[in-house]
């Protein structure tokens, strides 16, 4: 067992629903993983089984090559050693923040317990506010401090249950990208929850997509962007639209964009019918190009332009532009094709 | 969301708020009222500047001790108790789901209905040396009087039993609004960090409902220092027999006000130390986010105990004198309920309902008065009147008698000299008085009830109506009202169920031959008719218990998480 977390097979129900279903997953040691999902799609209710707030009737789960739970034992949620940061950090209001981080730290002689203290307070720099009470913090020093609190006690595992829904959204991007660095260096292995994927690309060695209680696909940000693994996976993860094709050959389809070249990861036989996931990087506006589509819509994304084209069809499509080609809606311009990475479907119809 | 900032919020978008005192009608009508009420407090404080040194070195010789160590071990004896009995329940209840959980939650609050003096009475009638328990003993064993020990009803740890075993509901009653007020992630957390539910209890859910048992606790105090009728029956001199005794005893009325004085400077000491610790340890709550709590349910030997834990107060402090009171009265109720006792019933039931109507409009002026209104003098005044009701009703007695007899003597003194009429006694020993005294008290009761319903109508409906073309009397009629119905209704039967239990300053200011239940069933356990009593001190119980299912719905329609939550 070299994985620092494995879940194998593990399904909960709560009050006789089914929130989750054969979740299977492992993370590497001083991995960041993500759990990435809708609300409501049982991300959080993993989260709280793995720390033991919720206990599954089927599969186990593995914290440092100990089981701690299958269907008939579970360990209890102080004795996982896990570390744990709350949506809303759910800091002792009654301690100061030196208390708030040293809360676990109890069997440490005093020049360990102060070490370990000051190690905190100067990863997370909060020497300023030691002494300060957490009513009195901003929000990003809450979690900062919750953070320091979580990892006090050197946990087998961090889990963060989504750590930037409290923040403002100006900051979510740069705090996550800090907190990486923080996680990073202190080498621990971490599962986080979020709804959000720019904070699980920023902050996630691997993420796993979740949706109505099914793992879809775990894998690296740009995997899933680029080559999902259904078509759930690809309607969550960034933007685009479905095109229907037909698979001329094993590196073809025929779309009435034209024919898209490239190697689709999951074969699909000769002649049948597809769906093309066409994303808004993959149509380019070029002036010269005999293909023309009407802007439908359009949203201004200060360097982009993001266009809803509507070619002769009816088919919609999206583009990114650079934002010094301003075209007024129902103006017809010029789109050339530029795909990389080609995901088809199989369709049923 | 991240912070939860102290909420005086409210009132910040009123445009019609002056920023200080103004002397308006209104206004001063307030300042009026506000002196009225404070009069008992100024006549007792300021009697300390009239020594009576003979009557002091006197009490100094005697008694004085005497009342203090009573009153501190009263003190400190029922504090921890009531700790005990409220806050460990709370907890349970609150947490754990265990046989008969559900019942208890608001079955510990039903000893609130019961009067001090009233379960002392009954645990004499059944413990004493005549009573069903020893004679029982006596009959099975062969035993005489002396040949055997028997813990002595009528004492000091008696005192402290009794007052324990029906105030300890206030430590409950606000340790549990703490408890689920508590957000659960905090609980949770403490969990991944290794607590066990004993730790996360005591690191992390005690320190944070410290502040609330503190106020639940000086509820305690208060009605221990106010507490007359047990002290008195159990023979234990504390400041409220003192105080009597001084009275009618000495005839000496000044030192009986500086003995309140002194009882005062008790109370004030208390109220400082507990607004300090909660000035320390005023938490902001970091966490708006409530889950549902989840109980756990307790194994078989946890429940057991938890159940007997739980039970056992709510049967000793209600159940059993109840049953106990039942069975005495109804062995006599056939001779008592006669046309003495109807009168005795109208009486309380009149003089509660006069005192709890005119309560409600003076707080709803006091109120309105407040509202829109940044003025801190206003603020001052209101808070002052509340006060009220820390002072002990002996205090309160004392402090309206001498102001109210001065007046009729000088009346009198001046219409006989000038007009040769004399008026008499012209408002002492009056009706007036008595209800005078008790919105003193009580007072603070319907303010603050009043207040917090009113809070809660934001002023921005108000500017809503206003924009519809209403009318301030069309607001307060089609908008305040409506909102507050509720709340006006429980601060006119908070304060009724007081006044019809209250004990000393009755005992002290009614009129000749006025009496009502609370005052008959005194007498007559006091004459060691303790059957007879029990028809007047039911009734009394009866209607304690109209609150306690007020306070028991609202408290369980309050959880923090439900959808209720406004």
């Amino acid at each position: 067992m070299t994985r620092a977390i494995n879940i194998n097979d593990v399904s909960v129900s709560i009050e006789g629903r089914r929130i989750l279903e054969n979740i299977s997953f492992g993370v590497e040691e001083a991995g960041i993983a993500c759990l990435l999902g809708p609300s409501g799609c049982g991300k959080t209710t993993l989260l709280r089984c793995i720390a033991g707030f919720e206990k599954q009737h089927q599969g186990e789960v593995w914290i440092k090559g100990v089981r701690v739970s299958n269907p008939i034992h579970h360990l209890p949620v102080e004795q996982r050693h896990i570390g744990m940061v709350f949506q809303d950090y759910a800091l002792f209001p009654h301690l100061s923040v030196a208390d708030n981080i040293t809360f676990a730290l109890k069997n440490l002689n005093t020049k360990m317990f102060k070490q370990r203290l000051d190690e905190l307070v100067e990863l997370l720099s909060l020497q300023k506010h030691i002494n300060k009470y957490p009513h009195s913090l901003s929000g990003g020093q809450q979690q900062r401090v919750a953070l320091a609190r979580a990892m006090a006690p050197r946990p087998g595992v961090l889990l963060l249950d989504e750590p930037f829904a409290s923040l403002d959204v100006e900051l979510r991007e740069q705090i996550a990208r800090e907190l990486r660095q923080i996680i990073k260096q202190d080498g621990i292995t971490t599962i986080m929850v979020s709804h959000n994927q720019l904070e699980a690309f920023a902050m996630a060695d691997v993420i796993g997509v979740m949706n109505e209680g099914h793992l879809l696909q775990w894998d690296k940000a740009f995997k899933l962007y680029h080559e999902p693994e259904t078509s759930e996976v690809a309607d969550f993860i960034g933007e685009g639209v479905f095109i229907p094709g037909e698979v001329i050959n094993d590196k073809e389809v025929k779309t009435e964009i034209g024919n898209i070249q490239g190697v689709s990861p999951h074969g699909v036989a000769q002649g049948k019918k597809v769906t093309v996931l066409i994303r808004p990087d993959d149509i380019l506006h070029d002036d010269d190009s005999k293909m023309m589509a009407r802007v439908k819509d359009k949203a201004f994304r200060g360097a982009e332009f993001l266009y809803t084209l509507e070619l002769d069809s009816g088919t919609r499509l999206l583009s990114l532009v650079p934002s010094h080609h301003n075209h007024p809606v129902n103006e017809p311009i010029g789109i050339r094709l530029e795909i990389d990475h080609l995901v088809v479907f199989p369709r049923n119809d | 969301m991240l912070v939860t900032p102290d909420s005086q919020a409210i009132s910040d978008s009123s445009v019609f708020k002056t920023s200080s005192f103004v002397f308006s009608k209104w206004n001063s009508a307030l300042v009026v009222l506000s002196l009225l009420f404070s009069i008992p407090l100024a006549v007792v404080l300021g009697s300390i500047f009239f020594p009576e040194t003979k009557v002091w070195a006197h009490l100094a010789d005697t008694v004085l001790t005497d009342y203090i160590f009573n009153s501190l071990m009263l003190l400190l004896g029922v504090a921890l108790f009531s700790l005990l009995l409220g806050v460990i329940p709370a907890w349970l209840v609150t947490m754990y789901r265990f046989p008969l959980s559900r019942y208890l939650e608001w079955a510990l609050l039903l000893p609130m209905a019961m009067p001090a003096y009233i379960i002392a009475y009954s645990y004499t009638g059944m413990l004493d040396v005549a009573g069903p328990l020893q004679t029982s003993i006596r009959e099975i064993s062969g035993w005489q009087y002396h040949d055997y020990w028997f813990p002595e009803v009528r004492s000091l740890g008696g005192a402290i039993t009794m007052l324990s075993l029906v105030l300890y509901p206030y430590v409950y009653l606000l340790a549990r609004a703490a408890f689920i007020e508590q957000s659960i992630c905090v609980l949770e957390v403490s969990r991944t960090l290794g607590c066990n539910a004993v730790d996360a209890f005591r690191r992390v859910a005690l320190p944070l409902a410290r502040p609330a048992i503190m106020v639940g606790l000086s509820l305690v105090v208060m009605e221990t220092l106010a507490d007359y009728g047990t002290v008195q029956y159990f023979g234990v001199s504390t400041f409220t027999t003192g105080i009597f005794r001084t009275w009618f005893g000495l005839g000496n009325s000044v030192a009986a006000a500086q003995l309140s004085a002194l009882l005062l400077v008790f109370v004030a000491a208390f109220l400082y130390l507990e607004k300090r610790s909660r000035r320390l340890a005023r938490f902001h709550h970091t966490s708006s986010r409530y889950s549902n709590l989840l109980q756990q349910q307790l194994n078989k030997g946890a429940g057991l105990f938890a159940l007997i834990f739980c039970a056992l107060p709510m049967i000793s402090g209600f159940i059993i004198p109840v049953c106990f009171l039942i069975d005495m009265a109804s062995d006599t109720y056939s001779h008592i309920l006669n046309k003495d006792f109807y009168l005795l019933l109208f009486n309380s039931l009149s003089l509660a309902f006069a005192t709890a109507i005119l309560a409600l409009l003076i707080a709803l002026f006091m109120a309105y008065s407040n509202r829109n209104t940044d003025s801190t003098v206003n603020r001052f005044l209101v808070r002052f009147v509340s006060m009220g009701y820390a002072i002990p009703g002996t205090v309160i007695a004392v402090g309206v008698l001498i102001p109210f007899a001065w007046f009729d003597n000088t009346l009198d003194a001046f219409l006989t000299e000038h007009f040769n009429i004399s008026s008499g006694l012209l408002i002492s020993g009056t009706i007036v008085t008595l209800i005078f005294a008790y919105l003193t008290r009580f007072l603070a009761v319907s303010i603050n009830t009043v207040e917090a319903a009113l809070g809660k109508i934001k002023p921005v409906m108000d500017e809503v109506a206003k924009t519809t073309g209403m009318s301030s009397a069309g607001i307060i009629k089609r908008i305040h009202m409506p909102m507050m119905r509720g709340s006006l209704l429980t601060a006119l039967l908070l304060v009724f169920v007081d006044v019809l239990k209250e004990l000393p300053a009755t005992l002290i200011l009614r009129p000749f031959n006025f009496n009502t239940l609370a005052v008959r069933t005194y007498e007559l356990a006091n004459e060691e008719r303790l059957a007879a009593a029990a028809v007047p001190a039911l009734a009394i119980v009866l209607a304690g218990i109209i609150p306690v299912i007020m306070i028991s719905n609202s408290i369980s329609h309050s959880r923090a998480g439900n959808d209720s939550k406004k």
